[in-house]
């Protein structure tokens, strides 16, 4: 026996109390949920809506959702399930095509020569369209650019677009952009 | 081998509570980081469609949130019926005040962020376009050009 007075130790019996107040705080003012979603960068309002820009015929893909649901794409109506093969083969055009779109031999830094495709796919709804259609839509779109970057980054690394490095990563977004144009609006059929 | 001395003249000692805080604290760190502060209440109720191709929403603080569906309580409905409704903030908008609410939101951020902010449309599978292209145009109109779908990961 060293002495019989010990330092006295601060009485911790508490401390779970103040851990479970900060605890039940915690679990009260915060949320789990992690907010994912389809990114898109809207075009700027035009200045001088009269001037409209010239693309050619062949580089452009209408997809029109009417206030029924049904989706024209390139001027047939088509099937939801249908749409991302449609958009792979527009923006691909792998046989060359003279009603699909150009391919401009670009030189990519870091990639080399690699053939841009010139196709704009402009996704046009009417205003009855419902909210869960479209996102379906651009969905696929999205699925269909995703697909062709994934082969593109696959045949160059051997990885997936999402396994890429960051710089390679961007070398890929310009070798396939995600050219979708969400045109100004229309009211074709009525609706709200 | 534990052999009791007496019995009846011991009691069994108590559970050991002094790691109790700790474990505790564990728990508590563990919601520190995995969730984020709750930022407003919903007045309306929304249940997001659904995509495969989604994007995580990265830098919380960079993204201005619009909600759209029908009012969330019945209450609510009794007051302003069930058509779609935005939700900017903390009270029901129209459109015409989406311009001033991305002035006010970009305000909040420093100059350099501001070109990277993102406004985060989370409207109800059930809405029609109408309302959501009147929402584009507004933001169009307030050069908020970067925008996200919100939709949960499924299919």
């Amino acid at each position: 026996m060293a002495s019989k007075r010990k330092v006295q130790e601060v009485n911790a019996g508490s401390m779970a109390d103040i851990a479970f107040l900060l605890l039940i705080f915690f679990l009260v003012a915060t949320t789990m949920n992690v907010d994912t979603g389809l990114q898109r960068v809207l075009p700027p309002i035009a200045e001088n809506p009269d001037t409209e820009v010239d693309i050619k015929q062949r580089n452009i893909m209408l997809v029109f959702v009417n206030r029924f649901n049904q989706i024209n794409a390139g001027g047939e109506v088509i099937d939801i399930t249908q749409l991302k093969d449609k958009a792979k083969d527009f923006i691909l055009n792998v046989y060359d095509d003279e009603n699909l779109p150009e391919k401009e031999m670009q030189e990519i830094e870091g990639y080399g020569q690699y053939p841009v495709s010139q196709g704009v796919i402009s996704l046009q709804n009417d205003r009855g369209t419902s909210y869960d259609t479209y996102i379906q839509v651009q969905n696929e779109l999205t699925r269909a650019v995703n697909e062709i970057r994934d082969e593109v980054s696959m045949a160059k690394w051997g990885k997936k677009f999402l396994d890429l490095p960051e710089d390679q990563r961007q070398i890929i977004t310009k070798a396939v952009p995600s050219k979708i144009s969400e045109a100004e609006p229309r009211n074709i059929e009525g609706g709200r | 081998m534990a052999v009791m001395k007496k019995k009846g003249g011991k009691e069994i000692g108590a559970i050991s509570t002094s790691s109790l805080p700790d474990i505790i604290f564990m728990i508590l760190f563990f919601f520190m980081i995995a969730t984020t502060m709750r930022e407003q209440d919903l007045l309306v109720r929304f249940q997001l469609p659904d995509a495969t191709e989604v994007q995580k929403l990265e830098k919380k603080q960079l993204v201005s949130y619009i909600q759209i569906g029908e009012p969330s309580t019945a209450a609510l409905r009794a007051q302003f019926g069930t058509a779609p409704r935005i939700q900017l903030n903390d009270s029901y908008k129209t459109t015409q005040d989406i311009l001033e609410f991305i002035a006010s939101e970009r305000d909040k951020l420093s100059e350099a962020d501001r070109a990277a902010m993102t406004v985060s449309i989370k409207a109800d599978r059930t809405t029609l376009m109408g309302v959501i292209t009147d929402v584009k145009q507004e933001l169009r109109r307030a050069n908020a050009l970067k925008i996200s779908y919100a939709a949960n990961k499924g299919l």
